[in-house]
């Protein structure tokens, strides 16, 4: 007699299936750990970039918005394309027909993408704190907060483009945006660095919003409101804008 | 009588301006095969993802093991095993970890080193899907099936693209199956297929069953006698010569509608010598299921 294992065990287990998926691959491992930590090192040691800071050490400015930068490569960028090719492939029409049903699915894909996101916290914030950086203590509630809120909008976004749009559309426009976003987004470097009014855009967009967020809280140890507000609002209309268009297959 | 399983009653399904299922009736019962043969574009793959609750019915009802595949989808889905034509298998992650994956939705899966042995898995539970070949895929995602332990196995096509050896070990695999009470559903445009497997047979075409039964009901109404002349023979003159109909089936091979008698048998050959038509084989014998579809629709399965 055929039994389901209970809802939590698998969601769980679809964690754990994402979660390996999304490590185990090179070109994945290289966008969320390789390419953020290479970023981390040559901002915060090299003048090759002029971040124009009014004194205090690079680092401070660097650490959170490479962490920010590695955040939205994951949660946005590699889960839409995983999610647009599994569609593609059925993976999800077959998953589907299993107990783990829909619900599982979407349960597991952001449990898997959050799972990363605690790596690579660790991992960058870990090489940070070695290359001197000092984080505001007293910011990383507001900080955590500011990451959960963008990865719900980052993921939740991730699965309205993949699933409305054709797996070879997404994959260009995942990169887009993703480069797009990392050079003019205010993600690695604080939005007053750009000319208006893309500072004022990129502060509204998610991404910009999760690196000022972030540099706000953890640099001065100020509670970034507006820039949460932005994330939150982000959060409800993606979620709901997938909700609404989402085809699992 | 046993358990129904599968109960669709006028299912209607259109996508934009094409009809798929056009009033189709289908049951399959608990401890047999039922094989839904068709040709390709006949609503079998439509049919078989209502009956999943991945797609929902235009018109008609649907209950799959009691259920309605779509409302009570949660309590369905432990219940039964789903083979998908495309597969469906993550391509990026290893054969084992897929297999072992699925295993642990369930809680008390069969053990996953049973079907390693029964399926052959064992040489590639390594290997990527996206690095497997075709019957491999179809192997792996039969073990996936059957992981749960299943009261209703579907499946849709499942020996596409696999070599002589797995088809035997998937046929053995289904025929133990249904030995344990296990209802199977295959979809199939395999005429062999179906005759080695199913207990009962629904033929479709264009979304209508055009005709059901047991093999043997399907094939014994009526005998055939078969012949092949390779220089031709003028059918129209022999059917008229004989009073029954006679096709051609293929260039140079033609099909006798009926049984074969001393009588006609002697019959067909003073008329082919009539003709001077040189016939090389001659074959009395029943019907086939691809004869029974050719006089149902006039077209080949395959």
């Amino acid at each position: 007699m055929s039994a389901p294992a209970s809802p939590a065990r698998r969601v769980l287990a679809q964690t754990r299936f994402e979660a390996r998926a999304l490590l185990g691959r090179s070109e994945q491992v290289l966008l969320a750990l390789v390419l953020p930590a290479l970023a981390l090192v040559v901002l915060a040691q090299t003048d090759a970039v002029e971040l124009g800071l009014a004194g205090g050490p690079r680092i401070d400015v660097v650490a959170p918005g490479v962490i920010a930068l590695a955040v939205l490569a994951t949660s946005f960028t590699s889960q839409t394309i995983m999610t647009a090719f599994d569609r593609r492939a059925g993976v999800l029409r077959l998953l589907a027909t299993t107990p783990l049903g829909p619900g599982g699915l979407l349960g597991g894909t952001v449990g898997g993408v959050l799972v990363v996101q605690v790596v690579q916290v660790a991992v960058l914030g870990g090489i940070a704190l070695a290359l001197g950086w000092q984080p505001h203590l007293g910011g990383v509630p507001a900080a955590l907060i500011a990451l959960v809120l963008a990865t719900a909008a980052f993921t939740a976004l991730a699965m309205l483009l993949a699933g409305t749009l054709r797996a070879e559309a997404v994959l260009g426009l995942a990169n887009l945006v993703f480069v797009l976003v990392a050079a003019g987004g205010a993600v690695l470097l604080p939005a007053d660095r750009f000319p208006s009014p893309l500072a004022e855009i990129a502060a509204l967009l998610p991404a910009g919003a999760l690196g000022e967020a972030l540099r706000s809280a953890l640099g001065t140890g100020a509670f970034p409101t507006q820039h949460l507000g932005v994330l939150a609002a982000w959060a409800l209309v993606c979620s709901l804008a997938a909700r609404r268009w989402f085809r699992w297959f | 009588m046993p358990e129904t399983a599968v109960d669709i009653r006028a299912l209607r399904k259109a996508y934009d301006a094409t009809t798929a299922v056009d009033g189709l009736d289908l049951r399959a019962a608990a401890g047999e095969v039922t094989a839904v043969l068709g040709p390709n574009g006949a609503g079998k793959t439509t049919t078989l993802e209502c009956l999943v609750g991945l797609r929902e019915a235009d018109a008609g009802t649907v209950r799959t093991l009691g259920l309605d595949p779509v409302r009570e989808a949660a309590a369905l889905r432990p219940r039964i095993g789903v083979m998908l034509q495309d597969g469906g298998l993550p391509l990026g992650a290893r054969a084992g970890s897929v297999l072992r994956h699925v295993a642990s939705l369930y809680r008390e899966p069969r053990p996953v080193t049973e079907l390693v042995e029964r399926l052959a898995l064992a040489d590639f539970l390594r290997t990527s899907v996206r690095h497997l070949s075709g019957g491999q895929r179809q192997r792996l995602a039969l073990a996936v099936a059957l992981v749960g332990r299943p009261e209703l196995v579907l499946l849709d096509e499942p020996s596409a693209g696999m070599d002589p050896q797995s088809r035997r070990v998937v046929w053995d695999l289904v025929t133990e199956l249904r030995g344990e009470g296990v209802a199977v559903l295959l979809t199939t445009h395999l005429m062999d297929e179906a005759e080695a497997l199913a207990d009962r047979v629904v033929v479709v075409d264009h979304g209508r069953a055009v005709a059901r039964g047991t093999v043997a009901e399907l094939t014994s109404s009526t005998g055939v006698v078969r012949l092949t002349v390779p220089g031709g023979l003028d059918a129209g003159a022999l059917s008229r010569e004989l009073g029954v109909p006679v096709r051609t089936s293929a260039p140079g091979q033609y099909v006798v509608e009926a049984s074969g008698s001393p009588g006609l048998v002697t019959a067909v050959a003073s008329a082919c010598a009539a003709q001077d038509a040189q016939i090389t084989s001659l074959d009395v014998g029943r019907r086939t299921l691809e004869d029974v579809f050719l006089d149902l629709t006039g077209r080949h399965l395959r």
